[in-house]
C-alpha cells in the first residue's frame, strides 16, 4: 500500500500581501514561508495516522517546486513520510503542477493521492481534481474524515448544510480539509531523521501551460468604520436597516 | 458555439448559486455574442423553462439513476459531452463544492484552462482574462485563459442575480453515463437552519462570548434576522460550537451581506475567511480590536450589554 501527499510551499498565513514589478510578482522580502496548512496539518497528518496504524504502508510526499521549496519539503519529512520527490520547476499553473503530480503518481503506482483542501497563495482548490482526471481515478473533494478498511475508503465529505459519507474503492485521489487530523508539531527525532532520508529531484515532463498571471490587485480600502458607543445599539440596527440596506 | 452553463442542485431543488451562475453565465454570452445554455443532471421539482429569465436559451438535461448521487468522473464525463455537442466555449460552474468536485475534472478532460475563485466578468477586450480571489480574499490576480475552451468557477455571493423575461427550452440529452465508482451511504444535513456557506446574514462568535452557555443570545439575533451562526477557530477548538461553523482560513471562507462579529478580535487568519463579506459589523469591547480596521459599523463595548438591546431593537424593527 503505498500513499502519496502533495505538499506545497505557501507564504506564512500572517505574510504582508503586496506587489511589485508593476503588481506582476508577489513581493516576497521578508515572506516567511510554510508548508501549505491543508498539506500539513490535515493531508500529511492524516496518512501518518493510516502509517501508524499499518506499518506495511509506504509513505511519499511530492512538491513541484524550484531548489527554493527544499527546506519545506525538508520540514514536512520532518513530521513523517519515507522519502520525498521534487519535481524540478518553477511556478506554472494548475494544470501543469496537477499533470506533474499526475507523472510521478503514475511512475509511482500509489493507491492513495492526498492533497489539501487548496493553497492559501493561489486557491485554486482545483489539483485534485486534475490530478484525478489525468489519473482517470475516482476523487472526494473537501474531505472532513477519511478511514480504510482493506482497500475500501470511508469518507466523510463536506455538502452544503451538512456532510455526506463516501464509500469508495482504492485507487482514489482526495482532498483534504479540516476535521481529518489534529495538528502535531516536528520532535527533534525526527528533524534529525528528515536530514538523512531521500529527496529525490525529477525533471518536469513538457506540459503547456493553458492559464497565466496578468497581474494582481488588492481590494479597495474600506472606506474607513463607523463607531457607536455602548448604548446605541438600536441606532446600530437603524443604519444597518436604513443605511447599509442589510437588515 | 455557446456558453455552457452547469445547474446546480440538491434534493430536487435548484442551489441559489446557480441562479448567480446563470445570470453571469448569459452576461458572458451576450459579451461574446452568442447564446447561454445550461446543463442539468437529474431530476428536479422546480420550473426549468422558468430559468430562461436569467438569459438562458437551452437547458440540456440528463436523467439516469447513475446520476443519483455526485460523482465528479461520471459527472465530468456527461458535461463534457454537452459541451462538445453545443460547441461550448466557454463552461460556467459555481466554485461551490459541486464545482470543486467538477470543474477540474473537466478541465483536465477537455484541456481547457480553468479559473476558479472568479469575482466578476471576463475582460475580453484584450484576451480573455478573469479576476479571481487569491491570498484567502486579501488580493485579486487577473488571470488569462489561452485555451481554446476556457472554465470559470464563480464563487459564490460573487454576482448580483439578474431577472428579465423570457422562458427555456428544456430538451432531455441522451448522454453515455457511467457507473458510479463513489457510492454514497450517508447524507447528514443540519436540518433546518440556513446552511453557513448560502446565508445573506451570519451571527459569529469569539471567545469574548466567554462560554457555549452565552450563545443563547447569538442564537436569538440569528433567528429574528434568519441568519446563519459562526465562529472563531478557538470557539471550535474549545469543542463550544460545532466545527462546521468554524470560519477563515482554516475554516469555511465566506460572502454573506452582512456579517456581525460578537467577541472576535479580527486576527489576519480570521479576516481571511470573511473579508469578501459586503457589511462587517464589530461589536467588541477593546477599541484597539483589530477587526474595527476591517469593519463598516462598530461598537465599543461588552457583549453581554450590547447583545440584549440589539436584540429587542430587531424585534422592534421586524414588529415581532
Ligand atoms: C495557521 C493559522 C490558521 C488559523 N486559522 C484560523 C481560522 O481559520 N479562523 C480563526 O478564527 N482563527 C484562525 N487562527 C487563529 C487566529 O490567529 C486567532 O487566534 C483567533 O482568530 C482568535 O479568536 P478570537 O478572536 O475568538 O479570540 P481572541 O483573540 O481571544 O479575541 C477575543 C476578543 O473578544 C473581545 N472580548 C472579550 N470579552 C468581550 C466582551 N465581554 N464583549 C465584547 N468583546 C469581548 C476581546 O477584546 C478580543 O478582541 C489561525 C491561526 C493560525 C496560526
Ligand atoms: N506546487 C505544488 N506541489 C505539490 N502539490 C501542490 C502544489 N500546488 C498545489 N499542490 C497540492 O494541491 C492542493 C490544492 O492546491 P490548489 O489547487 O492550488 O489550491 C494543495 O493543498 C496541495 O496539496
Amino acid at each position: 500500500m503505498k500513499i502519496l501527499v502533495c505538499v506545497s510551499k505557501t507564504p506564512d498565513t500572517t505574510a504582508k500581501i503586496a506587489f511589485s514589478d508593476n503588481n506582476t510578482k508577489f513581493a516576497q522580502d521578508g515572506v516567511q514561508w510554510i508548508i501549505n496548512p491543508y498539506d500539513e496539518w490535515y493531508a500529511l497528518v492524516r496518512a501518518l495516522e493510516l502509517k501508524e496504524k499499518d506499518s506495511s504502508i509506504t509513505l511519499h510526499l511530492v512538491t513541484v517546486g524550484a531548489a527554493d521549496a527544499e527546506p519545506i519539503i525538508r520540514k514536512a519529512l520532518a513530521l513523517g513520510g519515507d522519502e520525498a520527490i521534487r519535481v524540478n520547476s518553477d511556478n506554472h499553473d494548475s494544470f501543469y503542477i496537477a499533470s506533474q503530480i499526475a507523472e510521478v503518481a503514475k511512475q509511482g503506482a500509489y493507491d492513495l493521492v492526498f492533497t489539501g483542501k487548496e493553497t492559501i497563495d493561489y486557491n485554486g482548490s482545483s489539483i485534485g481534481g486534475l490530478v484525478a482526471e489525468l489519473l482517470d481515478l475516482p476523487y472526494v473533494a473537501l474531505a472532513t474524515k477519511f478511514d480504510l478498511n482493506g482497500t475500501t475508503a470511508t469518507i466523510t465529505r463536506e455538502i452544503e448544510g451538512g456532510e455526506e459519507i463516501n464509500e469508495v474503492q482504492l485507487p482514489l485521489v482526495v482532498s483534504c480539509q479540516k476535521g481529518m487530523a489534529e495538528a502535531r508539531i516536528p520532535n527533534m527525532r525526527g528533524i534529525m531523521a528528515a536530514r538523512t532520508k531521500p529527496l529525490k529531484v525529477v525533471e518536469p515532463v513538457a506540459v503547456d501551460n493553458l492559464t497565466s498571471i496578468v497581474g494582481f490587485e488588492l481590494p479597495p480600502a474600506k472606506s474607513g468604520v463607523k463607531l457607536l458607543p455602548a448604548d446605541q445599539a438600536e441606532e446600530l440596527v437603524r443604519l444597518l436597516h436604513d443605511e447599509a440596506k442589510a437588515i | 458555439m455557446s456558453v455552457l452553463i452547469y445547474i446546480d442542485q440538491a434534493d430536487g431543488h435548484i442551489k441559489k448559486a446557480s441562479y448567480e451562475v446563470l445570470s453571469y453565465g448569459a452576461k458572458i454570452a451576450e459579451q461574446l455574442g452568442t447564446t447561454a445554455e445550461g446543463v442539468l443532471l437529474g431530476k428536479v421539482q422546480d420550473d426549468l423553462a422558468g430559468l430562461g429569465k436569467y438569459g438562458v436559451k437551452k437547458i440540456h438535461q440528463v436523467t439516469n439513476d447513475n446520476l443519483a448521487h455526485l460523482d465528479g468522473q461520471v459527472y465530468a464525463k456527461v458535461i463534457a459531452q454537452v459541451a462538445e455537442k453545443t460547441g461550448a466555449k466557454v463552461i460556467v460552474f459555481s466554485n461551490n463544492v459541486d464545482g470543486k468536485a467538477i470543474a477540474p475534472r473537466l478541465s483536465a478532460k477537455l484541456k481547457a484552462g480553468l479559473v476558479t475563485g472568479a469575482m466578476a466578468l471576463p475582460d475580453t477586450s484584450n484576451g480573455f482574462s478573469v479576476k479571481k480571489t487569491v491570498f484567502s480574499g486579501k488580493a485579486f490576480a487577473n488571470v488569462a485563459i489561452n485555451s481554446d475552451i476556457k472554465i470559470i468557477a464563480l464563487n459564490p455571493n460573487a454576482f448580483q442575480v439578474t431577472e428579465g423575461a423570457g422562458t427555456a427550452e428544456v430538451a432531455a440529452f441522451d448522454a453515455a453515463v457511467d457507473a458510479p465508482k463513489v457510492k454514497v451511504t450517508a447524507t447528514n444535513k443540519v436540518s433546518g437552519e440556513v446552511p453557513l456557506s448560502e446565508a445573506e446574514v451570519v451571527v459569529s462568535g469569539g471567545r469574548g462570548m466567554k462560554g457555549p452557555e452565552n450563545w443563547g443570545q447569538l442564537e436569538e439575533l440569528a433567528y429574528l434576522l434568519g441568519a446563519a451562526l459562526a465562529c472563531s477557530r478557538p470557539v471550535a477548538d474549545a469543542h463550544w460550537r460545532p466545527h462546521h461553523e468554524h470560519v477563515g482560513q482554516t475554516g469555511l471562507a465566506i460572502a454573506p451581506n452582512l456579517y456581525i462579529a460578537i467577541g472576535i478580535s479580527g486576527a489576519i487568519q480570521h479576516l481571511a475567511g470573511v473579508n469578501r463579506s459586503k457589511v462587517i459589523v464589530v461589536i467588541n469591547k477593546d477599541p484597539e480590536a483589530p477587526f474595527f480596521k476591517a469593519a463598516d459599523y462598530g461598537i465599543v463595548g461588552d457583549a453581554f450589554e450590547v447583545l440584549p438591546k440589539m436584540i429587542a431593537a430587531v424585534k422592534k424593527l421586524k414588529g415581532a
